[in-house]
């Protein structure tokens, strides 16, 4: 089985909407909201971290699943 | 889990004023998650910018840090490396900052094989000023200052750096994070002059001139077009021509500069007694 993670918002202010999470996300996780990203599948993150590595903007943060 | 980064940051600067989708920010956390994997001392460390979007760095990172005038970002760093040896200095520039305005210097800090880290961040344009042509402005795009295509010749910094004398050269990508970290972590442990050219997107003042789409579109370019060095040489010399080699292009040992300083002082200080 996949390794699990959850992404988290931890910066939610700083997002500028460009999408490049999106894009580089392997699953179906994250959506545009109207001025920040919204997490609407979280049950589907299976903890890759490249939304963290590559959010421009310090946005997102992937944590061990079991983490508050 | 990826390092946390948060305390390099200064978090009463940001959000950073960069544009939404620009790449300079992926660089930039990636590049200290490199600094926090290669256990460096962040207060024995100095950041040095210079002008443009990429000079824009130095504020948003907690170290001790000079953002100075355009393209002398490696002259401030000299001073501060030959006056305090001990310390880590770390030049952020961009292209057109570091390749042109500051193209001279880049020459001589390699030639001289002093201990700066230079990561300069290619984003193909003057962002900051609203999209002219740089020395990295690929021939036939177009710019404000080209805007019937720029007719300059491909430049690659990497090539000259390395003929200069830079001994650690290296190529990443905001689309390559995890190879951006390792070349970052290898990059500042080195001894000598580190070159490594970050290529970033410009959705703004780059891509849609140049009718390259969004973020997005431009990472996906970057994914087509930016190979691993290893690849890259397998390819025959026509599959070469719209590819870039990434990754260490190019380690070396040499004499550092300071090194060869102090001795001087040690002659000198010997010949008086």
């Amino acid at each position: 089985m996949a390794k699990k993670g959850r992404v988290k918002l931890v910066k939610p202010d700083w997002c500028k909407t460009c999408g490049i999470c999106i894009e580089v996300c392997p699953v179906e996780v994250l959506e545009l909201g109207q001025d920040r990203i919204k997490i609407v599948y979280p049950e589907n993150c299976v903890g890759c971290e490249n939304c963290e590595l590559s959010c421009p903007d310090f946005v997102l943060k992937v944590v061990d699943e079991n983490e508050e | 889990m990826a390092e946390d980064i948060n305390r390099y940051l200064r978090q009463d600067k940001l959000p950073h004023i960069w544009c939404p989708g620009c790449g300079h920010g992926t660089i930039m956390a990636n590049m200290l998650r490199g600094f926090a994997r290669s256990r460096l001392d962040q207060d024995k460390t100095v950041v040095v910018s210079g002008i443009g979007c990429s000079g824009r760095a130095t504020g948003y990172l907690d170290f001790d840090t000079l953002h100075v005038t355009h393209g002398r970002a490696l002259t401030f760093a000299t001073g501060i490396k030959m006056a305090n040896p001990e310390l880590t200095v770390i030049v952020v520039t961009g292209d057109g900052d570091g390749a042109a305005i500051g193209g001279n210097h880049l020459i001589h800090a390699c030639r001289r094989n002093i201990d700066i880290k230079v990561v300069l961040f290619n984003n193909s344009i003057y962002g900051m000023t609203a999209g002219q042509f740089s020395p990295m402005t690929p021939t036939g795009a177009t710019a404000t200052t080209a805007p019937y295509g720029n007719i300059d010749q491909n430049f690659d910094l990497c090539e000259l750096t390395r003929s200069a004398g830079a001994t650690f050269v290296a190529r990443g990508a905001a689309q390559q994070p995890r190879q951006l970290i390792k070349i970052f972590e290898k990059g500042f442990a080195h001894r000598g002059l580190t070159f490594i050219e970050a290529i970033t997107q410009c959705p703004v003042n780059y891509g849609r001139r140049n009718k390259l789409g969004g973020a997005r579109d431009m990472l996906n370019w970057q994914k087509e077009h930016i190979i691993n060095q290893t690849k890259y040489e397998s390819l025959a010399a026509e599959e070469r021509q719209d590819k870039i080699p990434s990754g260490i292009l190019y380690q070396d040992k040499r004499e550092e500069y300071t090194e060869r300083y102090e001795k001087v002082i040690a002659s000198a200080r010997g010949s008086e007694n």
